[in-house]
């Protein structure tokens, strides 16, 4: 029977006003094949709690050892920078002809790091990647600690840092007298503080919404003081998530080239130029993907500790590790076959200084650097083909370390094998860091860690309120 | 809890607490659909399709984003070419003083820059975001509670037609209170 007793009873408005809020509230398809991104039955108050247990509880013993030996590598980065300024770069080993060593290497590596939390906010989100919601928050925030340890090094390269607002383009009494706008290294300066603005706010924009929820559990008075001021007074108003998903969306869309363009532009640096080794056009992308490549390394590590002291594992399931698995496959594939382009140009190139570069990199006095940085990027992430592998958390701990070692080594090669022995023989030289450069590379992490463990101490470290978007993914 | 003689209806309110986003965008587009007018919706997270439930128009920042990208590359392609090559033109290297090419990059940052804080200074805007704002939220929305919030404004708000809607779609409880 088409017309049931019960629609002959109502009117035609009620039909229609029936009609339209089943056609709002119907859901789209479902499909079967889903598999639920947040394990464990959680209602929407459990995650509250769960996340928000982790920052307001008491610090456990681990965070205070972690954060103590945190402090101690940050100890040794505060001294050795300290020699560097009151004395000057000479207590570093870097000499005429390696002129950029060890520090522009660390530069380049933290900068590679933080691409990963911008990468996974922003892309991920406009490839509509749901998974993303349970690492984003401190991938973005371990993007920001690594870009600002990056950010530590070409300003002490400067030899007088606290000149470096002379970067800015501002009228001075000295000409006014322009920075230098046709300068790669100028751009970087550019790139690196517009990456760095825009992954700021595009986290705190994120955090909106759970510093509220913070605000409003929060017990301890300070808390309470710090998010009321940070939360900017959100009341979850559909208003204001409209607009909100709006203005998420657009960072998205301007921060996806923002993160090619950084890499980009930090691989200028040395393409501009014509030292064999660095005068590639392949730079930009090999650059990129070895930055994605080294991020996600990074994200892992950390992500399998956080995970596993803070009792995640409901939100950062395997699948999730498995996907950046995936991830770092990819670009580590991409950065592979780059290393293998590099070999083939230079030797079909004909020209002999990069025939004899690729010949010093091989198997010069640098060759060390060459195989650890060639294993490392090229071949281990090779493993992650098998999916056993790809789900199992010890190995990928042991891999990723790997990885970020590898990395180091892509940049230290680069830097040190092209400038070690270029046009000029009479100036051939070696170079091995003094122990001033060590310690800032090992002050670097120290400022990484502890600030990473603050993080975890004073936000969120999931994104609450995405979350609950997803919790039913794979449900309804 | 209801009270019908109230001092002025015009600023009075009807709020419904819901446990689960599916009853509220039932709720809200079906008291949009009989002529309620809707104050708000509040959720613990952005409800897909509820924008469409209230009857909410696309947001325009997008524009806004539009033409804090445009002054941003004005910016960049004024500053650099006036720098380089009028202001104090400086011989580096042989490159020309204007060279469009080499001021790419800056131009490009400098457009991302200005529109990503162009939104966001407009979304803060008007929304009425600011720091050490007295803005209460309602309780527990910012858990796991849905609130619909119904204006009197008008002589036509039915209580007993509001509360046949909250009733038919799980209504955990309703409160009345003055609007701000």
């Amino acid at each position: 029977m088409a017309v049931t007793l019960e629609k002959l009873d109502l009117s035609r408005d009620e039909i229609k006003v029936r009609d339209e809020v089943d056609r709002i509230t119907r859901h789209p398809a479902v499909s079967p094949l889903r598999v639920p991104l947040i394990a464990g039955d959680a209602s929407y108050s459990d995650v509250t709690e769960d996340i928000n247990r982790i920052h307001e509880g008491a610090a456990g013993l681990g965070w205070w050892i972690a954060l103590s030996i945190a402090l101690s590598l940050l100890l040794i980065g505060i001294i050795a920078g300290y020699l560097t300024v009151t004395i000057g770069i000479g207590t570093w080993g870097l000499n005429r002809t390696i002129g950029w060593a060890f520090d522009i290497t660390n530069f380049v590596f933290w900068i590679g790091i933080g691409h990963a939390g911008t990468f996974i906010s922003a892309i991920l989100y406009l490839f509509n990647q749901k998974w993303r919601t349970s690492i984003n928050r401190s991938a973005e925030a371990m993007t920001l600690i690594a870009v600002m340890c990056a950010g530590l090094f070409p300003i002490i390269h400067m030899g007088r840092p606290w000149l470096f607002y002379w970067f800015l383009p501002y009228p001075n009494t000295r000409g006014s007298l322009w920075v230098n706008f046709r300068s790669p290294l100028l751009w970087d300066f550019f790139a690196i503080s517009t990456y760095f603005t825009i992954s700021l706010v595009f986290w705190y924009i994120g955090l909106l919404p759970d510093l509220a929820t913070a605000r409003d559990r929060a017990k301890v008075k300070w808390r309470r003081k710090l998010y009321t001021i940070l939360s900017l007074g959100w009341n979850g108003s559909n208003r204001t998530w409209s607009r909100y998903e709006t203005v998420y969306g657009i960072l998205a869309a301007l921060a996806t080239p923002l993160v090619l363009s950084v890499h980009s532009i930090v691989s200028f640096d040395f393409a501009t130029s014509l030292i064999p080794g660095w005068h590639s056009t392949i730079f930009p992308p090999y650059f990129v993907a070895g930055a994605v490549f080294s991020g996600f390394a990074m994200v892992m590590t950390l992500m399998i500790l956080v995970r596993k002291v803070m009792h995640l594992e409901n939100y950062i399931t395997l699948d999730h590790f498995e996907k950046m698995c995936k991830v770092t496959l990819l670009t580590g594939s991409i950065v592979g076959l780059a290393y293998m382009t590099e070999l083939f140009i230079g030797f079909y190139s004909g020209s002999p200084n990069e025939i004899f570069m690729m010949m010093n990199r091989l198997f010069g006095p640098y060759a060390w650097g060459y195989w650890i940085m060639f294993c490392c990027n090229a071949l281990v992430p090779q493993l992650f083909w098998i999916k056993r592998l790809r789900r199992s958390i010890p190995l990928i701990f042991v891999l990723t370390i790997f990885i970020n070692i590898g990395m180091w080594f892509e940049r230290f090669v680069i830097i040190m094998v092209s400038l070690h022995r270029d046009y000029l023989p009479s100036s051939w030289t070696y170079y091995l860091p003094s122990t001033v450069e060590i310690g800032l590379l090992i002050g670097s992490f120290g400022l990484f860690f502890t600030a990473f463990l603050i993080f975890l101490r004073l936000f969120p470290i999931i994104a609450v309120s995405e979350v609950k978007g997803v919790l039913k993914y794979a449900k309804h | 809890m209801r009270n019908t003689n109230s001092k002025s209806r015009l600023n009075r309110y009807t709020a419904a607490y819901f446990t689960n986003e599916d009853d509220i965008k039932a709720s809200a587009a079906e008291a949009r659909l009989r002529g309620f007018q809707i104050y708000d919706v509040y959720s613990p997270f952005p409800i897909h399709g509820m924008d469409e439930a209230v009857g909410l128009k696309r947001s325009r920042i997008t524009w806004a984003a539009f033409a804090g990208g445009v002054t941003g590359l004005l910016t960049a392609v004024i500053l650099q070419v006036w720098t380089s090559a009028y202001d104090w033109a400086l011989n580096i290297g042989g490159k020309p003083f204007n060279s469009p090419l080499l001021f790419v990059p800056v131009s490009f940052e400098l457009t991302v820059l200005f529109s990503g804080l162009t939104s966001v200074a407009v979304l803060f805007l008007i929304c009425g975001l600011y720091p050490f704002s007295k803005r209460k939220s309602f309780e527990g929305v910012n858990d796991d509670r849905f609130v619909l919030v119904l204006e009197h404004a008008g002589s036509s708000f039915d209580p007993k037609a509001a509360d046949r809607i909250f009733e038919k779609y799980n209504a955990e409880k309703v409160i009345e209170g003055d609007l701000e």
